[in-house]
């Protein structure tokens, strides 16, 4: 016999964002379940031991963007959130390297070594950042309104915005309307002139984008990770003690608190609907689970097309939701290492380890990178962002031993020929080359590799196509129109079905966000 | 740590030979910490030149006590031996802990006040033999201890430059010295320590520490210093050790609520005026003072003051955040943290009327809140009550909401638990 429990909500997906739901909703009083696909919880934010002793932070592997009323809130701390600061970039190059750290004086004299007119550029440009940062953060803090009718309520959150923005400054404006329409390289390029600065920088443009730094829209993307702040100050990445992991645990832990149940290996098949109402969730096991609300926490492709009958659903809605980019654009390669890289530019350890490590030598290294995906194939000379977590965190691997978690930009989810066994592991040896070109000791010390494609990262994670934000950051998949205007207030056209997940607004990263502000939502009219 | 590289482009124009003159003591192992600390930021502590931090900004150095190991160089602290038949009952009379009951190889926080019953100093009280106790104190006591022994059968000899002493700070630091030590520490309890050996060389151990954190600290003769330090750091390495300075000490004690000498209160005996003293009941240590056990210096003042009620609490404080992220908005800024600790008095309203001062506070990066060691008047002083804080923004005074809430702000498990 099904099992029937009746609950006030039933969340679909244990990641950081359904979990994050599930704990403001149980905070209010509500009887919440949690149903995780996997034997863990996080979603992409986990923590696993891919090899004995050693942890990784399996897909995302930085924290920035998590909001800080969601940590106090949900008193996160207490419960295990415990972040450390991940303040540098290194760049290396070919006999010299870029290194930019928290200290002022270090970084300014580090730039004016490469380019004396940059080094003050930089100096002006953080604070612009910060400010358009700060100029944003009310679209970001806002639950996107209705646009084609909207409610009392959007009107006036509308009205909000629009006064906000009046009270922006012309030089504020201007950059702003700049990067929502620039290129992260064309912007860049009206600033600084060393390129491998503008490289760099450029690089935050295309993460988890099926763009180059030279495609428009990129610069929104890197204003999307300029937008973080950890104890109020814009602009700095943050490393989770114990890994990505560690923060879902901290959020499902708050969640439990507050009352929520939580089952892992619980697949959920579909969403019942009756009489265009959501009544409940039936699991791949055959049991099913009622409640008043059902919220999805997985991307708007699985949340719409596979938790649903698309006859259920209006069908210019369904067109929007199969045409919502979700290109996956992005590989990870974890690397068990007996050591330390040497990087032949700057050797031994120091503080350049302990922050990201980017390989971005150029601009047309990575827009090269970029020809290759464009083309069905994964990047020959990838973009990679580096972190070495075991040197900030020691428990990530047995002492003496390290864990390495390398973000490879391109590898298309679409490739020629498709992903096979064959080419996951010329795609490892491809990133592991490109990585050796600086730190030429890297092959001796790799003791495993765990490499994984878009298509693993659909398979395993439920990514759709491998895409790390649940659709692209592009302009035309952004606020009112994420995932689809007129539902982009975390409802959907079926009653009682909500979605939570990096596919609505403000989109991708641990921030929290969506998971909070769906909830708040579907509080207010409860 | 020290990257050769980078200091040969960072000094290319100048000689990376430098040399520096200074009138201020220097520890043992100044050799070491001198080339360890990049900023070459120094405070005072005690008369000696003392690492504020290492590295360029203290943050590593902070989270390294949460989460790796922090290594400390704490010589600056007074230390005394006291040794003689007389020497337990002499302690037991100076301090306000039961030093009767303090067995050999445990280790007592104690404060020590004047015959008023207003604190001196505070610091630990080490049994090393059956007649024989070590103190620590901030400032030098040698005269009060000297004075209050006439006529005692013991002896008191100044250990402060005779023993150095390192804190090993951090969820990391018993892994770290279970490498290189002959003995096990995973039975040492919190508040004991043990004689041991480190490759040969004999040290001392106790489980005690300034951070709120697993910790240890280590105590030896000055000669072994360098060798004791060059085996930890090397050791260490994989395990996270990080030389770390005053700056992070000062963040992990405020979060662990343990007051600082001349920053939350004023020696009775260094103070001008008597409104700068306080008693340990007014400094949140209470608990500390045992009004059963026989004679000892301040008692009676201390008792009636038990009877009659304290005027002053120290109190842990939260600053709300949301009403401080609002101050900021309003002109335009992010909120404005302190990015370390603070020790500048600031006054705490409650309607129209003062009714207390924080001491010393910080932003929390562990915790995420912001915090304060405050002292309030005991009527303002129950957990919960709500506070304005004065806060400067952009030049212009505010008054922001707190909250006088438990303390310690941070106390994890594994500051008291053994391995199982």
């Amino acid at each position: 016999m099904p099992s029937v429990a009746q609950y006030d909500a039933i969340v679909i997906g244990g990641g950081h964002n359904g979990l994050t739901a599930a704990a403001y909703l149980s905070r209010a009083g509500k009887k919440v379940l949690v149903l995780e696909r996997r034997h863990v919880l996080g979603g992409a934010a986990v923590t696993e031991e891919i090899f004995p002793g050693f942890k990784f932070s399996v897909c995302s592997y930085v924290v920035s963007l998590m909001k800080a009323n969601v940590i106090r809130e949900l008193m996160l701390p207490k419960f295990g959130l415990e972040l450390l600061p991940l303040e540098s970039t290194f760049t290396p190059l070919n006999n010299d390297y870029l290194l930019r750290t928290a200290d002022h004086d270090q970084t300014y004299r580090e730039i004016y070594r490469h380019s004396p007119r940059d080094a003050e550029a930089y100096e002006r440009f953080g604070p612009l950042m910060s400010q358009i940062g700060m100029a944003v953060r009310p679209i970001l803090e806002t639950i996107p309104p209705n646009a084609i009718r909207p409610s009392l309520s959007d009107l006036s959150a509308t009205k909000k915005l629009l006064d906000h923005f009046k009270t922006l400054s012309t030089e504020q404006f201007e950059y702003l309307v700049k990067l929502m329409t620039m290129s992260s390289a064309d912007f860049l390029d009206e600033w600084f002139e060393f390129d491998p600065l503008k490289a760099t920088m450029s690089a935050s443009g295309i993460i988890g984008t099926f763009m180059g730094p030279r495609s428009p829209g990129s610069a929104y993307v890197m204003l999307h990770h300029y937008m973080g702040d950890i104890d109020g100050a814009f602009r700095s990445w943050g490393f989770q003690r114990g890994g990505t992991g560690a923060v879902s645990a901290a959020i499902a832990r708050s969640a439990e608190h507050f009352g929520a149940d939580i089952m892992t290996e619980a697949a959920v098949e579909k969403v019942t609907v009756k009489n265009g109402k959501a009544i409940g969730v039936t699991l791949e096991n055959g049991d099913q689970f009622d409640s008043t609300k059902v919220i999805s926490g997985m991307d708007p492709k699985l949340t719409f097309l596979k938790m649903l009958n698309e006859k259920d659903l209006p069908s210019d809605f369904v067109t929007s939701i199969k045409n919502f980019r979700i290109r996956g654009s992005s590989g990870k390669v974890n690397l068990a290492l007996d050591g330390l890289p040497d990087f032949t530019c700057l050797p031994g350890n120091g503080p350049h380890l302990r922050g990201a490590i980017s390989i971005s030598p150029s601009l047309e290294y990575i827009e090269k990178a970029y020809d290759d995906a464009k083309y069905g194939n994964f990047s020959r000379s990838p973009y990679i962002d580096i972190i070495i977590p075991s040197v900030l965190d020691p428990d990530m691997a047995p002492p003496g031993k390290h864990v390495m978690s390398c973000f490879v930009q391109y590898a298309p989810y679409n490739i020629n020929g498709g992903w096979n066994d064959d080419k996951r592991e010329d795609f490892g040896d491809a990133v592991i080359n490109a990585l050796a070109q600086y730190a030429p000791n890297i092959k001796d010390i790799i003791l495993h590799r765990q490499i994984l494609t878009p298509a693993d990262l659909e398979s395993t994670f439920g990514l759709s196509e491998g895409n790390i934000f649940h659709g692209e950051l592009s302009l035309q998949q952004l606020f009112i129109m994420r995932p689809a205007v007129k539902w982009a207030d975390y409802r959907t056209p079926i009653r009682n079905y909500f979605q939570c997940g990096s596919g609505t607004h403000p989109g991708g990263g641990i921030t929290g966000s969506p998971g909070e502000m769906a909830a708040k939502k579907i509080l207010k009219e409860w | 740590m020290f990257n050769p590289a980078i200091s040969k482009i960072y000094f290319m124009s100048y000689s990376n030979q430098f040399t520096a003159h200074t009138q201020l003591r220097l520890s043992p192992f100044f050799e070491r910490t001198s080339k360890l600390n990049e900023s070459q930021e120094w405070r005072r502590w005690s008369g000696y030149l003392s690492a504020t931090n290492y590295e360029l900004s203290h943050e590593n150095e902070y989270f390294s006590i949460r989460t790796k190991a922090a290594l400390l160089d704490i010589t600056p602290l007074y230390k005394y031996i006291i040794e003689g038949p007389d020497a337990q009952r002499f302690l037991d009379r100076l301090v306000t802990r039961n030093i009767m009951i303090c067995k050999v190889g445990q280790v007592m926080y104690t404060p020590w006040c004047d015959e008023n019953g207003k604190q001196i100093d505070d610091g630990t009280v080490q049994r090393l033999a059956e007649q024989k106790f070590r103190i620590t104190s901030a400032e030098p006591n040698l005269e009060w201890i000297e004075h209050n022994a006439a006529g005692m059968e013991l002896s008191i000899i100044d250990d402060s430059t005779t023993t150095a002493a390192l804190a090993l700070q951090g969820p990391n630091s018993r892994n770290i010295l279970n490498k290189v030590i002959s003995d096990s520490l995973n039975n040492l309890k919190f508040f004991w320590m043990m004689k041991t050996r480190l490759n040969d060389i004999p040290i001392s151990i106790s489980r005690t520490g300034y951070t709120g954190d697993l910790g240890y600290e280590i105590w030896m003769d000055p000669k072994y210093a360098l060798s004791v330090w060059d085996l930890l750091m090397d050791k260490g390495v994989s395990y996270g050790i990080t030389p770390t300075g005053l700056h992070a000490l000062d963040m992990a004690r405020i979060e662990a609520s343990l007051i600082l000498l001349d920053v939350d209160y004023v020696s009775a005996q260094h103070a001008f005026i008597d409104h700068r003293r306080s008693s340990p009941y007014e400094l949140g240590i209470g608990w500390a003072v045992k009004l059963k056990k026989k004679d000892f210096i301040g008692k009676t003042a201390l008792e009636k003051e038990h009877v009659q009620g304290s005027e002053w609490q120290l109190r842990g404080i939260e600053i709300e955040w949301n009403a401080l992220e609002k101050h900021y908005r309003k002109m335009g800024l992010p909120p404005g943290l302190p990015n370390t600790a603070w020790r500048s008095s600031t006054p705490l309203y409650q309607g129209n009327e003062q009714v207390g001062y924080a001491t010393s506070g910080c932003w929390s990066p562990i915790l995420k809140r912001y915090i304060a060691l405050a002292h309030l008047k005991s009527d303002n002083a129950r957990i919960g009550t709500k506070l304005d804080f004065e806060l400067k923004v952009e030049h212009f005074r505010k008054l922001t909401p707190a909250m006088v809430v438990d303390t310690p702000f941070f106390d994890p498990e594994r500051k008291r638990s053994c391995p199982v």
